[in-house]
């Protein structure tokens, strides 16, 4: 176990030094969650109505949420490519502690999702999204957004190690986590929603995630959402987290 | 270090089985390698060599029997046997958007070693392998052989005495599987320890001191290449008569050669013998004086697909049609 620490290093690294030579995977990160929120702030916003809030300042603590909540993709892929390409063999036959390299996915997962997620309120600043709170909040905002990443890409991790294709991967994150993120309050009011939908939303732990940062980044009233968020963070990496790493023994063979 | 134990084997296997589910990958092999040695797996697609590989590497466990390498159980001490052991696979497991330094000081570190003794390490193998030039380039770049000579490099990083090759030259180019045995084989003038996997007999014959035969998960033979030959007869005169119908007056002709008959199928009649010089020219000479007129005349010695044919009764080269198929899918 004294290895998984340098190891975890090492493999975040490869995995950080990678990416600017996969360019689909940099506009991923980067591009991507641009136009999501150009077309939602500009194409939905007009129809959305938002009670109390300008939809620009409503939206980008969803859109955050929801864009972070996709980040650790870049792990599901990764792994299911590993696994094709027989990388994972070689990592396995190597003295090399066996929780580095789902640990090191994941690790590099934080540092793309903070790049994310100040691109992210660069562009809300330009189209006239505002802080309503002091620094303190604002960078909790932050902290807890890397902290809802890292979990997701533990779920990532255990999709990439149980998939048989880095196009699986693909198809089955963005069915499970599409609905999720939407059935919330991340872009609408979720009275606005049917009777069912509303009901699912209201306990969607996405939701609870998106009002924390409400009221991190725009001072609405917080109720239990910011603890409720963290905890559901720390829950979902203490399921994940020995999931993902069991799989990973399992697939590769012991 | 355990390798001063004084045991002379470093790999040692016993009554080892894996199983897929209902399918028998490995139906209790044995083999053993003497330290500085190569041994070749030899067998067809799907006859189990990689599963073999892959439980001696600790990438499977095993279903019932052992495995020891330099001494360390696959099973009860895999930590410390992944540190003594080097692995190149069937397909190159290089990361193809890293750089050739950079896959191989990746994987110098991740066997412990500090950054810059990892660089140190990486720049000398690159040399070795030819690869200096390509170091700083992606590997997307490069071709199939610098590839594998790259994963092999990675493969070597740690210095490790017991190296495992999973058909290191499959789907190479002449020229690539030329520079790739002539590495095999500066490995081993370096005292490393060898187990490859081939379907390839010229390369079991080339590089090998020992081959085991494996088929459908058991070994059918094992042996140095001479004594598997051996085993299929030796030398034979092999004649391809003219007219068929001196078949018999040839081999009647022909049969104080040897000690044993000589036999005949349609116009070819074969001899054994025991020497080979001036085996043709007596071959020809009674011939001649019996006015039996060969198309071709010939000393054969025996390969290892003639091994294969005798002991299983099927042709080697029927399996090796599905080239890019991988022999056994991980479970």
């Amino acid at each position: 176990m004294t290895r998984f620490v340098p190891d975890t290093l090492v493999l975040a690294e490869r995995n950080l030094v990678r990416l600017p030579r996969s360019p689909d995977l940099l506009i991923g990160f980067t591009i991507q969650p641009v136009m999501f929120v150009l077309l939602f702030a500009f194409v939905f916003g007009g129809a959305i109505s938002t009670p109390g809030f300008d939809y620009v300042d409503f939206l980008i603590p969803g859109i955050i949420v929801q864009n972070t909540a996709f980040g650790g993709f870049v792990t599901a892929l990764g792994l299911a490519e590993d696994l094709t390409k027989g990388l994972i063999d070689r990592f396995r036959s190597l003295p090399t502690s066996r929780a580095s390299v789902l640990a090191g996915r994941t690790l590099a997962d934080v540092v793309t999702n903070s790049i994310s997620i100040v691109i992210l309120v660069a562009t809300g600043l330009i189209i006239g999204f505002s802080f309503g709170t002091g620094p303190l909040e604002i960078v909790a905002g932050f902290a807890l957004m890397i902290l809802f990443g890292y979990a997701f890409s533990w779920i990532f991790a255990l999709i990439g190690m149980s998939v048989s294709s880095p196009e699986a991967a693909n198809g089955i994150g963005f069915t499970l986590i599409f609905p999720i993120t939407f059935i919330s309050s991340a872009f609408v009011p979720v009275d606005s929603m049917p009777a069912p939908l509303e009901k699912f939303a209201e306990v969607n732990p996405i939701t609870i995630v998106v009002d924390a940062m409400r009221a991190l980044w725009l001072g609405v009233p917080a109720g239990n959402n910011v603890w409720g968020a963290v905890v559901w963070c720390l829950v979902l990496i203490a399921i994940f987290a020995p999931l993902a790493v069991r799989k990973y023994r399992l697939t590769a063979g012991g | 270090m355990s390798r001063s134990d004084g045991q002379r084997s470093a790999i040692r296997v016993r009554g080892l089985v894996k199983l897929y589910g209902d399918i028998c990958a490995l139906d209790g092999i044995d083999l053993e390698a003497e330290r500085g040695t190569v041994l070749a797996v030899l067998g067809p697609n799907g006859a189990g060599k990689t599963t073999a590989v892959r439980v001696l590497t600790t990438l499977l466990r095993p279903d019932a029997g052992s495995a020891t390498v330099i001494g360390h159980d696959v099973v009860d001490d895999a930590p410390a046997l992944r540190a003594e052991i080097g692995l190149a696979g069937q397909y190159a497991a290089v990361d193809e958007n890293l750089t050739g330094i950079e896959n191989l000081v990746m994987v110098g570190r991740l066997y412990g070693r500090h950054r810059r003794e990892a660089r140190r390490r990486a720049d000398e193998l690159l040399g070795r392998f030819g690869l200096t030039d390509a170091g700083e380039r992606i590997v997307k770049t490069y071709s199939g052989g610098m590839r594998r000579r790259l994963d092999l490099a990675a493969a070597l990083v740690a210095d490790p005495p017991v190296v495992f090759l999973d058909e290191p030259t499959t789907g190479l180019d002449p020229r690539s599987r030329l520079e790739v045995w002539e590495t095999i084989e500066g490995l081993v003038a370096d005292g490393t320890t060898v187990l490859l996997t081939t379907q390839y007999l010229d390369e079991a014959d080339r590089l090998a001191d020992r081959i085991v035969v494996i088929d459908r998960g058991r070994v059918i033979a094992g042996g140095t290449a001479d004594e598997l030959k051996e085993r299929v007869g030796g030398l034979r005169v092999e004649v391809h008569l003219t007219d068929v119908s001196q078949a018999h007056d040839a081999a009647a002709v022909l049969a104080p050669m040897s000690d044993e008959r000589p036999t005949v199928e349609d116009a070819k009649v074969c001899v054994r013998v025991s020497r080979e010089t001036g085996t043709i020219m007596e071959a020809a000479r009674r011939l001649d004086q019996a006015g039996i007129d060969a198309d071709d005349l010939a000393v054969r010695r025996p390969t290892l697909d003639d091994v294969f044919l005798t002991l299983t009764g099927r042709e080697l080269s029927e399996h090796e049609s599905g080239e890019h198929e991988l022999e056994e899918v991980p479970a």
